[in-house]
């Protein structure tokens, strides 16, 4: 049975049990709304929550663990001879999956019976040829264990989506007639009803978590295995990037940690002024028609893809840096630069400064602006001394946002500082991030055992830990001045 | 002969410190302030009452100019401090403030130390030399508001960290602090409590002997207690303004009568 229709059916008990868990709470107050505990909305709503939420919760596990069964179930068909290794087993299973695939879609055309498809003979069809007729291509001949192996697949799959099927229905079955029996009078539903909504936002807010645990977890294993084949010494000390898929790498973190704190610096130089400044202007300054054209027209650049931003550093800023700057001032004669990445991508970030600021000071009780006028303070003076520090706070926590941004920054820095890792101070010459590098490692044929592909995952490790840390630190600013200030 | 008038003319003016004269003001729409005279005299409390949104307020933001920073309020009328038109396109409304000083309903110490939202003024206007010169007048000024005793060995703290009451003394002494030649007072104890209200009331009192003090006030007795002269609002006109005694005992206005009297407002 398709999952569609699984889903289906248990929306369906659920809106019949809506229904049903509304009439039988009126029956039993008699008609009269005023003797049931609940209205009867929340009646209804919990027969349709106990009929639709475990069902759909069990659904879920059921369909992340179920492929996972089956794979283990039918790698122990494959003989040890065929796979020697466990790249040349996940090949061989790919072909299972594909083959079974194959067979599925056959019998959905008719090219097949469901029957015949389960009583192929490897030795007797050629499966390849047949399989190709209805468009599914193989890369090579199948062999009978593979064959044998995609049936198991089918078989396995079949079993389990109709006990999926069944069990699902039976789940939602049951809550919706657990639900529907205790529906009296005097059962407390609205109660019941908070605490189910209060459950959803539980898993919701954990599900959050829980990711972001599973994406440290995935990083830092693979960063184990990393650091295995190479020297942890030499990743976090070393000052030359030179990876060689023939071995013999060097593989140092150095040089991409200095081009992409160089790059950030520099486009936290160009962000943070300009985007404090304007929205200071915005908050406090510009007359309401002014802030609402200004406003909106400085988020536009927040939704320029960075792509964008890239061709505007390569063809503009690059060479104009090159030409008016660079070669009359004998820095180099490269185009692509930290200083044309950190420029654009400090335009970039200007509307993050800007617009998150702006809430910020717009935020600042009107009573201490009073307060510092009535004083006889200028209006820069109040800005200066009294709603700048009071807004200091999320300023701080709005410019490391815009840090942790530009950390991450990957295409900008791709075509406006080049992919060349190198340790300098000049400004016009070609460097190169972190995270270039991560994408740089990653395409293409890469072998996911060699320390040149595993490099990328300590890079991102190391990449996360030091937003993480940033983002630490923006908290810590924010909770100790909020201790402070109110 | 000529020099009996110029004493006379010369005692008056330094009586009285602020004279309005024709005061409206609008609200976009709205006429707010309808045609009001009010004298100020030094060295007294003026005390404005009336009931909400009779304009009261509003009034005591024309003496120093805080309209100004409302865009859609418009002020027409004279109103002379010292004889000079304050709203003549040559005073410049941030000097007149720190003349005209303000204390608000809600306590609004600025988010910084005891010690700076004190200095906040002296350092803006430049009226220390040193650092000895600001650290005597931060004391004196939280001396006159009486806070002195309360806060001398926390001066660090930030002023957002004390009780409602010691907010609003922090703020007195800070518009202290810039010596005003007037201080404007809109309703500074509607926020505190009974014990809070009592000090502020003397400390009112204490400051009649060096400013003119205006406040406005929802509480007749506060208004009796403390003030000299009273002025009585009703729908953005000026009822009846006399001395603070002659208008409680004795008010001329049927409507202030009823006013003070609890049956309006």
């Amino acid at each position: 049975m398709p999952l569609i229709w699984i889903i289906a059916i248990v929306l369906a008990l659920g809106a019949v049990g809506y229904m049903l868990g509304r009439q039988r709470a009126m029956a039993s107050a008699g008609g009269d709304i005023r003797r049931l505990h609940s209205l009867p909305v929340y009646y209804g709503t919990n027969v349709f929550l106990f009929s639709v939420v475990p069902a759909l919760l069990v659904l879920c596990v059921w369909l992340m663990v179920q492929p996972s069964v089956i794979q283990s179930r039918v790698t122990e068909m494959i003989p040890e001879s065929a796979a020697t290794s466990a790249g040349e087993l996940s090949l061989i299973m790919t072909d299972v999956r594909r083959v079974a695939d194959g067979l599925d879609r056959a019998v959905g055309q008719g090219a097949l019976t469901a029957d015949e498809a389960n009583n192929l003979r490897a030795e007797e069809t050629n499966i390849r040829e047949s399989l190709g007729a209805i468009g599914v291509a193989l890369g090579s001949d199948v062999t009978p264990e593979v064959l044998s192996a995609a049936q198991r697949y089918r078989s396995l799959s079949s079993a389990g989506n109709l006990a999926m099927a069944s069990a699902i229905i039976a789940l939602s079955a049951l809550g919706f007639a657990y639900a529907y029996l205790r529906t009296t009078r005097d059962f407390r539903a609205r109660n019941t009803v908070e605490k189910a909504i209060m459950a959803i936002l539980i898993l919701a807010s954990s599900i959050a978590v829980l990711t972001t645990v599973g994406i440290v977890l995935s990083m830092i294993l693979e960063t184990a295995d990393f650091f295995e084949l190479y020297d942890w010494r030499q990743f976090f000390f070393g000052t030359e990037w030179i990876p060689s898929f023939e071995g013999g790498s060097e593989l140092g973190l150095l040089p991409l940690l200095w081009g992409t704190l160089y790059i950030t610096i520099v486009a936290l130089v160009v962000s943070v002024p300009v985007g404090l400044f304007a929205a200071i202007y915005l908050a406090e300054y510009a007359g309401p028609k002014t802030r609402s054209i200004a406003k909106p027209l400085i988020e536009v650049l927040a939704g320029i893809p960075t792509i964008v931003y890239g061709l505007f550093a390569l063809i503009t800023v690059g060479p104009m840096l090159r030409d008016y700057f660079a070669e009359p001032m004998g820095f180099g004669t490269s185009s692509s630069s930290v200083m044309t990445a950190g420029l654009v991508m400090g335009i970039m970030l200007i509307p993050f400064v800007s617009s998150l600021s702006d809430d910020i000071i717009n935020a600042v009780p009107q009573s201490l602006r009073d307060g510092s006028y009535g004083l006889g303070a200028t209006h820069s003076e109040t800005i200066r001394q009294v709603i700048l520090p009071a807004a200091l706070p999320g300023i701080v926590g709005a410019i490391l946002l815009a840090a942790s941004r530009a950390i991450g920054e990957t295409m900008i820095v791709v075509m406006g500082a080049g992919a060349a890792a190198r340790l300098s101070l000049n400004p016009f010459e070609a460097m190169t991030t972190v995270t270039v590098k991560i994408v740089g490692q990653l395409t293409g044929d890469t072998d996911f055992s060699s320390p040149e592909a595993l490099v990328a995952f300590a890079l991102g490790l190391t990449l996360f830990v030091l937003t993480l840390g940033l983002n630490v630190l923006a908290l810590y600013i924010v909770r100790k001045y909020r201790e402070q200030y109110e | 002969m000529n020099d009996m008038t110029t004493i006379e003319r010369a005692v008056t003016t330094s009586e009285k410190k602020i004279d309005a004269k024709g005061v409206n003001v609008h609200y976009a729409d709205t006429h707010a302030i309808k045609n009001v005279d009010v004298e100020i005299d030094d060295k007294t409390v003026t005390a404005f009452i009336g009931p909400s949104g009779c304009g009261k307020s509003t009034f005591l933001r024309c003496l120093n100019r805080m309209n100004d920073t409302i865009d859609i309020c418009r002020v027409t009328g004279d109103i002379l401090l010292d004889d000079e038109d304050i709203y003549h396109p040559k005073v410049d409304p941030v000097q007149l403030r720190a003349k005209v000083g303000m204390v608000f309903q809600k306590p609004n110490p600025f988010p910084k130390s005891i010690y700076d939202n004190v200095a906040y003024g002296p350092r803006i206007h430049g009226l220390a030399q040193n650092k000895a010169d600001l650290d005597d007048i931060v004391e004196k000024s939280l001396r006159r508001a009486a806070l002195w005793n309360e806060v001398k060995d926390r001066l660090d703290k930030p002023g957002t960290g004390l009780s409602g009451g010691q907010q609003q003394r922090l703020c007195i002494a800070r518009a202290v602090a810039t010596s005003p030649e007037v201080l404007l007072m809109d309703e500074p104890c509607s926020a505190l409590d009974p014990i809070a209200t009592a000090q502020v009331e003397n400390l009112i009192d204490d400051l009649r002997s060096r400013f003119s003090v205006v406040i406005v006030t929802h509480s007749m007795a506060q208004a009796s207690r403390i003030s000299q002269k009273t002025a009585f609002f009703h729908l953005g006109e000026l009822i009846e303004f006399g001395d603070t005694t002659q208008i409680f005992t004795n008010p001329v206005d049927p409507r202030t009568e009823s006013y003070i009297t609890g049956r309006i407002g």
